[in-house]
């Protein structure tokens, strides 16, 4: 495969299946204003994977559509970290998982802002926007939560304990990345890890917090998601997601 | 321990309003985030340029069972309405 077609499968594979599972909290967030601020969240995300995805199907020239791509893919064809795809667990977890990845997605975003590819620069600028508040909003949380109540700090800790090792993959690059970083199209996701850190840091001292800092990562040194290679749980999120696109081929809203 | 969060009453100014407008009321844990569920909650559709968010529980509002005594008297006060000034031809859009 193109290494660009693959580059904007991972941004847009992982904006989409984070959505999948943000959208997963409609009725059931802990309180009216937080369930519609996490559909939000998953809303703006959507649109962002939209726009990759697109782009990903112009690129590869076969005349697939962002739904081809979304709904007819199987899950050893999907190139999202695997981080998003992990069950939400409890508010706790999803806000940890969501801390972990708008830090890093903030980042990233900023240095596609530079891309030398001029559409990936466009899309990258719109989104940061979008972005930069999901960063300060998830932050908040963990601050709140961590520094709240013995409950609500424990559950915090936990939840970055567990997910900590998800979060390697987000800054480890394979040839096709470095191919790209080489053309100046892709952002070097080595670079973004010591800000990433940076923040982490700061958040995590103001919230009462722990940062892990065990550096064994899953899926960093033969394949992770971003390769298509999954945690058991992907394929039951697109199951769900794909069922009727499946079932009733071409079916329209 | 209270379980619920406080109560927030949110203003919302619009793109061409010069004033903030009470919107509604919203439920959050502190002013800030306050302030984020109001952006959540409210302004989705493109609706404001600024939030205001202020705790229900600080606002003091007049009492509905003195509404007599603290407003009929002016509705017999009609000199206090400028409409019998006559205005000049020459003096438009007042």
């Amino acid at each position: 495969m193109n290494a660009l077609v693959e580059y904007l499968l991972r941004l847009g594979d992982t904006d989409v299946v984070l959505a999948e599972r943000l959208g997963e909290w409609v009725g059931h967030g802990p309180i009216l204003e937080e369930d519609i601020a996490l559909t939000n969240v998953g809303l703006d995300l959507l649109g962002q994977g939209r726009m990759w995805l697109t782009y990903a199907g112009e690129v590869e020239g076969k005349g697939r559509s962002e739904d081809d791509l979304a709904f007819l893919r199987d899950q050893n064809a999907f190139h999202n970290v695997q981080l998003v795809e992990l069950p939400n667990g409890d508010f706790a977890a999803t806000m940890a998982r969501q801390f972990y990845f708008d830090q890093a997605h903030l980042l990233l975003l900023n240095a596609l802002t530079q891309s030398t590819d001029a559409r990936v620069a466009e899309i990258a600028a719109k989104a940061v926007k979008e972005v930069a508040y999901h960063a300060e909003r998830s932050a908040d949380w963990v601050i709140r939560l961590g520094d709240g109540t013995e409950e609500s700090h424990t559950r915090m800790q936990n939840a970055l304990d567990r997910l900590w090792p998800y979060t390697g993959e987000m800054f480890s690059v394979d040839e096709i990345e470095v191919s790209l970083v080489t053309q100046g199209i892709a952002a070097d996701a080595r670079e973004l890890r010591a800000p990433w850190l940076a923040t982490l840091d700061a958040v995590c001292a103001e919230a009462t917090l722990t940062r892990p800092a065990s550096e064994w990562m899953q899926g960093t040194r033969r394949g992770g998601g971003k390769q298509g290679v999954h945690t058991e749980h992907l394929g039951h999120l697109l199951a769900e997601m794909q069922f009727l696109q499946r079932v009733y081929p071409g079916a329209l809203w | 321990m209270k379980s619920e969060w406080p109560l927030w009453e949110i203003f919302i100014r619009s793109q061409h309003g010069l004033a903030h407008k009470h919107v509604g009321s919203l439920h959050a844990p502190d002013a800030e985030m306050a302030v984020k569920h109001a952006r959540d909650v409210y302004t989705r559709r493109n609706e404001g340029v600024s939030i205001w968010v202020v705790k229900s529980a600080d606002i003091t509002a007049s009492n509905p069972t003195e509404r007599e005594a603290m407003f009929e008297p002016a509705a017999s006060k009609i000199y206090r309405h400028p409409t019998f000034f006559p205005m000049p031809e020459e003096v438009k859009h007042l």
